[in-house]
């Protein structure tokens, strides 16, 4: 499956079975660059599936999708290469500092050691570089695995339930963040259960229940937003 | 990527998990104690007949090395597994191969610090009189060192997910190490005993063969295994 040039992700009849139960029936989707999508839907309804199938961390066992025109089964490295996924949990090494961390993924991606520094930088954990994440809040976590995922650079964002754990401050860095990925061209897939965080930032919401996308729409205050922009 | 490229997540995740290990040190400490536990058993039960622990002198330090190994196997995927790591270290692009070289890398080095401790305790605890031909049953020893992590590494890459780990890695790992054990407790238990009838050689050929085969089959299986 090609995607066309101007969507960053297509899904084409997604559908996702864990040993009998289908967790994702059918799953049709698309985001174009520059625009943030909502995906919307109660616990168990298949939110984090579709963001890992994209991911390339699950196969499907229905359906198909790209990612930049990248088929996320055939050209999964490449895939990977233009994706940012932040899953619920950091997934961080504990017993490692926080600058440890962050080098490690430089090393991972193939990057200068400097990239870990300003990333920390970025999201405010410059002054507990040298600590164990261990002694981490969640909150604080959250920030260093959006410090690694800064360092990726990527096209597409796949976040999961992105404002947990975060405080104002944080929810104001993670849209900010995501404005400037849009900004250049990009695209983001956002999980959530409340959109209250992400107020301006979703330009279409997609509510998903029970493995399947039910209603897609606009988001209102981005429509609002637009127009005042062109007022 | 480059090879060079390649080489630097290798050495990576290795540092990575020895320094996770250095700095947990339960990892290291539970797994050198169960193995100088064994030795010290297999000593008492074989009681203080001199000849009959020189005799059963390599099993026990094969042994001890094997069973403490798969706790060090087990314990290297878990560390990804309890901090929710394996899904970004997955996520990196390029291939999949120096993930497995640098799991493999970090236990070389941990699983060999562990038989230097076994082996050192096995000498003073079985009376071992450490023989001419000792370069040769340090090869031995690598050589069968490298045939068990190689093989732990891989299967416990292929458990890590299931539910069942601990009891699934010795059922996949135990009859394909047979092999491997078999030569190198062979070629030591040669080795110690002057090897009157040369047959060490052949053992040590066999287990290099083993050896290559193993790694070309688990490098090249490694990235169907860990894909979900």
């Amino acid at each position: 499956m090609n995607g066309s040039p101007d969507r960053a992700i297509e899904a084409q009849g997604l559908g996702k079975r864990f040993g009998i139960r289908w967790v994702l029936r059918g799953v049709t989707l698309d985001v174009a660059r520059g625009e943030a999508a909502g995906l919307l839907g109660p616990n168990g309804s298949g939110k984090s599936t579709i963001l890992r199938i994209l991911g390339t961390l699950l196969r499907p066992n229905a359906g198909s999708a790209t990612v930049n025109g990248l088929d996320i089964v055939g050209d999964a490295s490449e895939v990977r290469g233009q994706i940012g996924y932040l899953a619920h949990t950091p997934g961080l090494y504990e017993d490692l500092t926080a600058r440890e961390n962050l080098v490690f993924a430089a090393d991972m991606l193939g990057l200068s050691h400097g990239l870990a520094d300003s990333s920390l930088e970025r999201v405010g954990l410059a002054k507990v570089a040298n600590n164990r994440v261990r002694g981490f809040s969640a909150g604080m976590q959250r920030r260093l695995a959006l410090a690694r995922l800064i360092m990726r650079n990527p096209k597409v964002l796949l976040l999961d339930e992105p404002y947990s754990n975060l405080d104002d401050e944080g929810v104001d860095l993670m849209n900010s963040v995501i404005r400037e990925i849009i900004g250049s061209g990009g695209a983001a897939l956002l999980a959530l259960h409340e959109l209250a965080p992400a107020k301006g930032m979703i330009d279409r919401t997609l509510k998903l229940i029970d493995g399947r996308i039910s209603i897609a729409h606009r988001d209102r205050a981005a429509q609002d937003h637009a127009m005042l922009a062109s007022v | 990527m480059s090879l060079r490229d390649d080489w630097r997540r290798t050495r990576a995740i290795a540092m990575k998990d020895l320094t996770t290990e250095i700095r947990a040190k339960a990892g290291f400490n539970g797994v050198a104690s169960l193995a100088v536990t064994i030795l010290i058993l297999l000593g008492l039960a074989l009681g203080p007949d001199a000849a009959a622990l020189r005799n059963a002198a390599v099993g026990a330090v094969w042994l001890a090395t094997l069973f403490s190994g798969v706790l060090a196997f087990n314990r290297s995927f878990q560390v990804e597994l309890e901090s929710g790591a394996l899904e970004p270290l997955l996520l990196y692009p390029g291939p999949r191969w120096p993930i497995f070289a640098g799991k493999l890398l970090g236990n070389l080095i941990f699983v060999g610090l562990m038989v230097l401790i076994v082996m050192l305790v096995g000498i003073v605890l079985f009376g071992i009189t450490v023989p001419d031909t000792w370069p040769e049953l340090l090869a031995v020893v690598a050589l069968g060192v490298v045939g068990l992590v190689v093989l732990g590494t891989f299967y416990a890459s292929m458990s890590s997910r299931s539910r069942a780990r601990e009891v699934l890695l010795p059922l996949l790992l135990f009859p394909m190490l047979v092999p491997v054990l078999l030569a190198a407790t062979t070629a030591s238990k040669a080795l110690l005993g002057a090897d009157l009838m040369h047959e060490a050689g052949a053992w040590i050929r066999l287990l290099i063969g083993f050896d290559t085969l193993f790694l070309v089959a688990t490098f090249l299986a490694f990235e169907h295994v860990i894909e979900a």
